[in-house]
């Protein structure tokens, strides 16, 4: 076995140095200051739901490059890319899940594969899960990261704002209710989409949540943003938010909601 | 093949073609030595080429759409409703915080029915853009319409929608009044609408914003406007990190009405005067009339039910995948 002790790490708020493995251990949360680095879906997955209760639904639907869009690279080889990068089929994993012993459907988005961005393939999954959830009368839960929608898919990836809304408008009519945990960052379409149509929004701490990101802001208006432009508290200071929670407390919120909507 | 032939492709594409083209030149060199040959790697350059060049001259094609789409002269959402309905009567305010006139509501008769009009409005010369905010919204313009929208709903009248925007307006104060729930609520609203929803791209069909109008039974669109999840230039500014690139990125995302009908995301394609709508506005609107009369018609015995879940199975089923149980991390 290589005794090799891994290297410091730097936390990216405070600076400090930092042990790698409590950072692991802790959830990526800097022991520090805080801070709440990225985890991606399978560690959130993992954090969040009753162990070994998640059982993963429509694990082998594949965006396809319909469009023959090629930039620098073709989105073929981007989304080869993505897969080996982050070890997922695509930006969203969703599943059936426990938290705390309470039966839900969740859906968990990753910011490793291209961005979060959603494609058809995210729209599809999420209408998968909803339609999941209407036909079991369980809740929804969904973790966003996304930088917005895939622009690789044109026109169809703006459509996937329209079609997720359109499955969340099926579960209110349900009286299904659905939570959206706001993690950083979530912004474009999936912000202006399926996240902000939820009955209950959370936010973690530090959080960029917003339409416009700030540096399209900052050249609109030819001004700089405030520091905290989007951040989690000034979303929770304008109302745009129910909440912002720490990770560690995240299942207990969720597990507490889940309790009194199930009256 | 020479390097005169390479300075013709796209500027974008110039830096990668260059590198192949020094690496081929390489490969003749080595190959005139050991006796090997490069045909193949010659012909693929070639290939490579021709495509680029045949890419430049779409990317041209698409352009000037795209420069049609935003002329000033074509016809805008007043020019529609001053000589399309009767008796029209403009709302305003979304009876929160403001009035948001970069979007123009109001109620109207069509062929004797009242019906809701709601369109982005861009202004007709330079005073009015500025007052409009150029057909940009602020979270307060969605509120406006979820509002006319809603009170359609509750009378049962027809809703008709001009979409012309570049998009929802990216401020501090519009991110600070919720832009983002602002148009997600208007997706959900339109989603829950139990009368028909008429829209016709008229111009810009800019992302969230012109989406947020956009929920339609039934969806047409003027031949030289563009719909698109980004403008060519925002999309260029990211895949290239130059706006240069703005008429290559148009052609990428195929935001013609020809692309979009071959999609399945639009219904129809309204053709324009030759030349475009700007070059005769008057036989435009009373075109476009026409095609808004056989669309109301078309809905007029579908009860509300079965419009609002229409509705919801046409976007419910847009996407293209790929189902495959390949294991996708084997080596091949
Ligand atoms: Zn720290």
């Amino acid at each position: 076995m290589d005794k090799k002790q891994p290297e410091k790490i730097k936390c990216k708020n405070c600076n400090k140095e930092i042990d790698p493995d409590e950072f692991l251990i802790n959830f990526n949360i800097c022991p520090n200051c805080g801070y709440h680095g990225y985890v991606g879906a399978m560690k959130r997955i993992q954090i969040t739901s009753d162990e070994g209760s998640f059982n993963e639904m429509a694990q082998d639907l594949n965006s396809v490059d319909f469009l023959n869009f090629y930039d620098l690279k073709s989105y073929s080889s981007r989304l080869t890319e993505a897969r080996l990068k982050s070890g997922l089929n695509e930006a969203i994993v969703v599943g059936d899940a426990r938290i705390n012993g309470f039966r839900t459907s969740l859906g968990v988005m990753d910011f490793s594969f291209m961005g979060g961005s959603m494609g058809s393939v995210v729209g599809e999954k999420i209408k998968i899960l909803a339609d999941y959830s209407i036909a079991n009368k369980l809740p929804l839960i969904i973790f966003c990261a996304s930088g917005g929608a895939r622009m690789q898919e044109g026109i169809i990836s703006l459509m996937q704002m329209a079609k997720t809304v359109s499955c969340i408008n099926r579960l209110r009519e349900n009286k299904i209710p659905y939570i959206c945990l706001i993690t950083n960052p979530t912004t474009g379409g999936v912000s202006a989409s399926f996240a902000t149509v939820a009955d209950i929004i959370i936010s973690e701490p530090g959080t960029l949540f917003c339409f416009a990101g700030p540096r399209v802001v900052e050249q609109t208006i030819k001004k700089a943003v405030p520091p905290d432009f989007g951040s989690a508290e000034r979303n929770l200071r304008n109302g745009q938010v129910d909440m912002i929670v720490e990770r560690k407390d995240i299942k207990d919120i969720l597990a507490r909601l889940l309790k009194l909507f199930k009256n | 093949m020479d390097l005169n032939e390479i300075k013709e492709i796209p500027k974008n594409y110039f830096k990668e073609t260059l590198r192949s083209f020094f690496k081929l030149e390489k490969l003749k060199r080595i190959s005139h030595f050991s006796g090997v040959h490069f045909n193949d790697a010659e012909k693929e350059l070639a290939k490579k080429i021709e495509n680029y060049k045949k890419v430049e001259k779409e990317a041209i094609k698409t352009w000037k759409i795209v420069e049609l789409s935003r002329n000033e002269n074509r016809p805008h959402t007043p020019d529609y409703i001053s000589n399309i309905f009767e008796d029209f009567i403009e709302l305003s305010g979304d009876r929160q915080t403001a009035e948001d006139k970069s979007i123009t509501a109001g109620l109207g008769k069509i062929n004797g029915a009242t019906v809701a009009v709601i369109g982005h409005n861009k202004g007709k010369d330079i005073k009015e853009r500025v007052e409009f905010n150029f057909g940009m919204s602020m979270p307060q313009g969605y509120r406006k319409s979820q509002r006319v929208m809603q009170l359609a709903g509750r009378f049962g009248f027809p809703i008709i929608t001009f979409i012309d925007t570049p998009g929802a307006y990216a401020a501090l104060e519009a991110e600070d009044s919720g832009q983002a729930s602002a148009i997600a609520k208007s997706l959900l609203t339109m989603f829950e609408l139990e009368v028909p929803v008429i829209v016709v791209l008229i111009g810009e069909g800019g992302s969230g914003g012109a989406l947020a109008l956009a929920i339609g039974n039934y969806v047409m669109m003027l031949e030289n406007s563009t719909y698109s999840v980004i403008s060519p230039e925002g999309c260029a500014a990211i895949l290239w990190n130059d706006p240069s690139g703005s008429k290559l990125a148009a052609r990428a995302l195929k935001l013609t009405s020809r692309s979009l009908l071959h999609m399945g995301v639009i219904d129809r394609i309204i053709f324009e005067p030759l030349g475009g709508a700007q070059t005769d506005p008057v036989r435009m609107v009373r075109i476009l009339k026409r095609y808004i009369v056989l669309a109301l018609d078309k809905f007029k015995n579908t009860d509300g039910k079965q419009l609002k879940e229409q509705r919801a199975q046409k976007f419910e089923t847009m996407g293209f995948l790929a189902e495959s149980s390949q294991d996708l991390f084997s080596d091949k």
